[in-house]
């Protein structure tokens, strides 16, 4: 263990302090100050560079792979700053699991596409009953469970997209980042994606960021709004913040901030 | 008001007229040595393919009117380039997979990138002269001078830049999204490269080597400087670290002589020589068009 705070109560599973990420010289997004509970649904949403995508990857590490990218400030899991330098980034991916914009699912079977990452993992239990659990959990089961050893490209995009839920619960992780998932899809994969995000609220706590204010209200307990304001400065650049955090009914019912109110209903974004 | 039909006589139409067939013609002045080549050492080469061609040693010139055969050069130029590919394949594939995947683009990775291009300009004679240098006349490995051993490495030189970069490019094509998803389900680098990215790029990777191959199994200088040449079938392992006989040199050897049986040996084993690089290239580009195919499983 390499740090703990004891101070961080129970039900909080991953909180950002005072968090700043910047590309080289460029700032994405300064000083947020954020909690995540155990077993919510949290959306991230608010306009396009506000640096909500930004803040997703930086939680279990994925800006890593973007060259110049940095992060000051802490981001508490399970008690441990996973930007510790002692952090090993492949154990905090195992147990922070994410889901991309994207469907990628690996050019490989079904079956396969979950097995990869359990065995990776040193999974030992038997792996049929997993590929069927976790596909079932991603409410997939009944239209693949006839052809596990089909290419996972031979589904469709609504179905990739879910091969690829599948594929993270498989690892069993604490939490799912889901980076708008549902952004590629029609809207009957959508609903079908958002019902699998609230089967798996019993067991993992989700981190959504999404474009769509309804998926928003439909799927979580708690919203955070971002924003970008131009620089102080006034070279015209813009850097993003947290604008307001709530419970989604008070951000959509009764927003604190002006902004919030005026994104919520589309007057900008 | 100008006619909206087709006019010959505008300028800018005889203009076009002009450079198109002037395109077409230089088009077709640059496929003709190729043609010729080939039809030239068919007609030339293909006469003289018996069986024996491939059983016999060659005769040392002068002795009678029968050159013997191509046994030796065959095996040897099968094992020379087969040496080359056993150094060049792994550390090619590996420089292009640090390229590729683990380097982030600083000034080591612009050298390599650039040290690559250069190495894939160097001439082939010079190739062969470093060996000569490094390792004939050092007589380093195991106190042999002239060995299809020192062949192969000089061959594999020739090879590598070849192979760093069709791994390099091969594995820049693999999209990021893929990386993603492994490293997302918390797969280490090396298991994401091994697992996913490799597998990936394998044809592309692969369609490069053979090309690498195809080239490498052709050179003659290098080998003058490092093989040698032998009349002699290669008969154990041993044999590895004494002169060992090639095609190439066999032809560059033969071509010279003053008897006819030689040169006719020579066209023999120049037809051998180019009907089986064809065949290579011809390999490497259905295996592209394979990988076309399936890209997307």
């Amino acid at each position: 263990m390499i740090k703990t705070n004891k101070n961080t109560p129970k039900n909080i599973i991953l909180s950002l302090e005072n968090v700043s990420i910047s590309y080289g010289t460029f700032e994405a997004v300064r000083n947020v100050f954020c909690t995540f509970k155990k077993g919510n649904i949290t959306s991230l949403i608010g306009p396009s560079g506000c640096g909500k995508s930004t803040v997703l990857r930086s939680l279990n590490r994925m800006n890593d792979l973007i060259p110049n990218c940095s992060l000051k400030g802490t981001v508490l899991f399970d008690g441990t700053n996973i930007y510790d330098k002692r952090v090993d980034p492949v154990e905090v991916r195992r147990r922070i699991g994410m889901v991309f914009q994207q469907p990628n699912p690996f050019p490989k079977s079904i079956y396969e596409n979950i097995a990869f990452g359990a065995r990776i993992n040193g999974f030992t239990g038997i792996m049929d009953e997993l590929v069927e659990s976790s596909l079932r959990k991603a409410a997939l089961w009944d239209e693949c469970k006839d052809k596990l050893n089909d290419s996972g490209y031979s589904l469709s995009g609504g179905q990739q997209q879910r091969l690829c839920i599948a594929r993270t619960i498989a690892i069993e992780p604490e939490i799912i980042l889901m980076d708008e998932p549902c952004s590629a899809l029609d809207p009957i994969s959508t609903l079908k994606i958002e019902e699998t995000m609230h089967e798996l609220k019993k067991n993992y706590t989700i981190i959504i960021v999404t474009h769509n204010m309804q998926q928003a209200l439909r799927v979580s307990d708690m919203t955070a709004f971002f924003n970008a304001i131009e620089y102080e400065d006034g070279d015209g650049g813009k850097v993003g913040y947290l604008a307001e955090f709530n419970s989604t009914k008070k951000i959509f019912n009764s927003p604190k901030e002006k902004t919030t109110q005026e994104y919520i209903s589309g007057k900008f974004g | 008001m100008n006619s909206l039909y087709y006019q010959k006589r505008l300028s800018r139409n005889i203009g076009d007229k002009f450079f198109t067939s002037l395109s077409v013609i230089c088009a077709l002045i640059a496929i003709l040595p190729l043609i010729f080549l080939v039809t030239y050492i068919l007609y030339k080469g293909g006469s003289q393919i018996t069986p024996e061609l491939f059983t016999l040693e060659p005769n040392p010139p002068g002795d009678d009117l029968d050159a013997g055969g191509i046994n030796p050069a065959l095996i040897g130029t099968l094992i020379i380039t087969t040496i080359a590919s056993i150094i060049a394949i792994p550390v090619g594939v590996g420089g292009g997979i640090y390229l590729a995947e683990y380097s982030k683009g600083g000034a080591f990775t612009r050298f390599i990138r650039f040290g690559v291009n250069v190495l894939a300009g160097v001439p082939s004679i010079i190739a062969g002269v470093f060996i000569y240098a490094l390792i004939v006349s050092t007589k380093i490995l195991f106190g042999s001078m002239y060995s299809g051993l020192a062949g192969g490495m000089a061959l594999s030189i020739l090879m590598l830049p070849t192979v760093i970069k069709t791994t390099d490019e091969g594995l820049k094509l693999v999209p990021n999204e893929l990386r993603y998803a492994s490293l997302g389900v918390g797969a280490s680098m090396y298991t994401t490269i091994l697992k996913v990215t490799l597998p990936s790029a394998f044809r592309s990777i692969a369609t490069g080597v053979v090309l690498g191959i195809a080239r490498a199994a052709g050179e003659t200088a290098p080998l003058i400087f490092t093989a040698l040449f032998s009349y002699y079938y290669i008969t154990g392992f041993g044999d590895l670290f004494y002169e060992m006989g090639s095609l190439a040199v066999l032809i560059y050897n033969f071509a010279l002589e003053p008897y006819d049986a030689q040169n006719k040996l020579a066209w023999a084993a120049s037809f051998i020589l180019v009907l089986s690089i064809l065949s290579v290239n011809i390999f490497s580009r259905i295996l592209a068009a394979f990988t076309e195919k399936t890209k997307r499983v």
